[in-house]
């Protein structure tokens, strides 16, 4: 079980950190222009991004944080060699009803299939849980993400909406799924 | 081509931040209103304070949000309004919000003939390919217009919602280009 | 799924503004490729005035209507040209207008792979019914490249152009999504 003396940020592989901002633009400009890492991501469009580009996205999204209050935003770095590795986030927290969405991915594909994604997220329900003492998360997730669809139900998601046919890529429509968790659920499982 | 706009009870219009700002004072004031519509609790914000938003975020024209008021035809009365959100122009989808503001028509079809005017507009005039929308459990009234107009149930987020201590579910409703043309083939009228 | 950002000579690429404001003021200084693109008057802009229109190119943020891509070859990364896009939400239609900045690179394919990736990009990515341009018909070579690319001449306005003290017309190109599936030929999509 864990309590106050467990760190909320660093896990086996992994650890959360904050933006730098020097170094983390050029990284994540690079993932950019991987277009299945961008499909995988984002139901926008994919486009590669400039690191400039995503120096004034990484202020954009501090402001937010700061002026918001329903946003709370981590890099996910390897505690081996503090590379940046991933993203992950809860966002659009609703805090009277007490909900919040999950956002999480490993940037290059090389890190991925190596549980990184799976250590990231078992620390990013406990925050949720936990420290920001929400009652349920919510993941949107494409039908053709297959990672994202076996993480979500190893941690117990249940799959709540099917948005059908809600997204269109390579010629095909695709379905947009809706797995929430509960924090009771979530409690069960520890 | 007959006017895009215009329903049998209702017509859409433009949103006059001014008038409707006053609107919105009056109908925030009813928390039976506000909790059936809203996600999470609202100040009562004065009519400027509402003026000054809508005038930076409805007025004018934007490519992703059509807001619309929803007037009464044989008074033109001020009812509501509908804002629809395209979340995605690649995957031709949009998010719907309808709002009755005046309780003396609640139950009388105006829901319903407002949003069958606007899932036209948004099939046969912005081309999309579907339109969804979310509804709370305890909206049952809600749930059976969407139903009427089309909309399909596509699930429900588990006690999303939290009231007086309960925990109610946020349902997830969509309709497909496809689904509303044979819905307006089956209605000859 | 394909990897939306590479063809066989070329790839898909967001430059760094110091990066792309280099190469856009050598590009701008060769009047022969300024001629093959635009029709304003050629005029020459100073160094500074292109690194600060660079760097204020996506002050705004991006938009849903607008995509701006650079192009590198794949086997020396060097940074040889661009394609833009500017779509047209309700009519689901893209306007391209691209180039190749290098003349070095010029006759050699380069270009009907740009294109080709271009036509990718916004058939699947953006999910558009039809893509368009326009031409000068003095520029030989684009035209071979569309064509071979799957674009049909549509049209012409007569003797729009005038330089060097000749009239030209200006050719207008489009291709369909379903014309577009076609040569895909059985390419798994």
């Amino acid at each position: 079980m864990f309590d106050i003396q467990t760190q909320l940020f660093e896990g086996q592989d992994i650890r959360f950190g904050p933006i730098d901002h020097e170094k983390d633009p050029g990284i994540e400009s690079k993932w950019t222009h991987d277009s299945e890492f961008m499909r995988l991501m984002e139901v926008d469009p994919a486009r590669p991004l400039s690191a400039a580009m995503l120096k004034k996205q990484y202020e954009k999204l501090e402001k937010e944080v700061e002026e918001d209050k329903n946003l709370y935003h981590f890099m996910i770095r390897s505690k081996a060699d503090d590379r940046l590795i991933g993203k992950a986030a809860v966002q659009w927290i609703e805090w009277t009803n007490g909900n919040g969405f999950l956002r999480l991915g490993i940037g290059a594909a090389e890190d991925r299939g190596k549980g990184y994604g799976t250590q990231a997220l078992q620390m990013l329900l406990r925050f949720a849980f936990a420290e920001l003492n929400l009652f349920r998360v919510s993941a949107i997730v494409p039908e053709y993400n297959e990672g994202a669809l076996a993480l979500s139900k190893k941690f117990g998601f249940m799959q709540e909406v099917c948005r059908r046919r809600s997204l269109e890529r390579d010629g095909r429509r695709w379905d947009l799924f809706v797995f929430g968790l509960l924090s009771d659920e979530w409690r069960n499982q520890l | 081509m007959k006017d895009v706009f215009t329903g049998k009870l209702v017509r859409l219009s433009a949103v006059d931040p001014e008038e409707m700002s006053k609107a919105f004072t009056r109908w925030n004031r009813d928390s039976e209103y506000t909790r059936l519509l809203m996600m999470s609790a609202q100040p009562l914000s004065s009519a400027k304070a509402i003026q000054k938003w809508m005038e930076k975020e409805i007025e004018g024209v934007s490519p992703t949000n059509f807001f619309f008021t929803i007037r009464a035809l044989d008074e033109n009365k001020l009812l509501g309004g509908l804002g629809l959100n395209v979340i995605s122009w690649a995957a031709r989808e949009s998010f719907i919000a309808i709002f009755i503001g005046e309780r003396e028509y609640w139950g009388k079809g105006c829901g319903t003939d407002a949003m069958n005017i606007v899932l036209r507009y948004a099939f046969t005039e912005l081309n999309l390919q579907r339109v969804s929308l979310g509804v709370f459990e305890y909206n049952p009234r809600a749930i059976r217009s969407y139903e009427k107009v089309g909309f399909q149930h596509e699930g429900r987020m588990r006690k999303y919602l939290n009231h007086e201590g309960k925990r109610w579910d946020l349902l997830y409703m969509g309709i497909l280009r496809e689904e509303w043309l044979q819905v307006q083939n089956g209605d000859k009228t | 799924m394909r990897d939306l950002f590479r063809g066989k000579l070329v790839r898909i690429t967001a430059e760094e503004p110091e990066t792309y404001a280099k190469s856009e003021i050598h590009w701008q200084r060769d009047s022969e490729f300024v001629r093959l693109a635009d029709s304003d008057p050629i005029q020459l802009s100073s160094a500074k005035k292109i690194k600060e229109w660079a760097e204020k190119r996506f002050e705004k943020g991006l938009k849903p209507d607008r995509y701006s891509f650079t192009v590198r070859t794949l086997d020396e990364d060097k940074l040889i040209g661009f394609f833009g896009l500017r779509i047209d939400l309700m009519h689901n239609e893209a306007l391209v207008g691209i180039g190749i900045g290098e003349r070095d690179f010029w006759g050699k394919g380069y270009g009907t792979d740009m294109m080709k990736l271009c036509l990718q990009y916004v058939f699947s990515e953006l999910c558009v019914e039809r893509v368009s341009l326009g031409l000068h018909e003095y520029n030989a070579r684009a035209l071979r490249s569309y064509e071979k690319c799957g674009f049909r001449l549509e049209g012409r306005t007569r003797k729009d152009i005038l330089r060097e003290g000749k009239r030209y017309d200006s050719l207008w190109m489009g291709i369909l999504r379903e014309e577009w599936l076609q040569m895909q030929n059985g390419d798994p999509i």
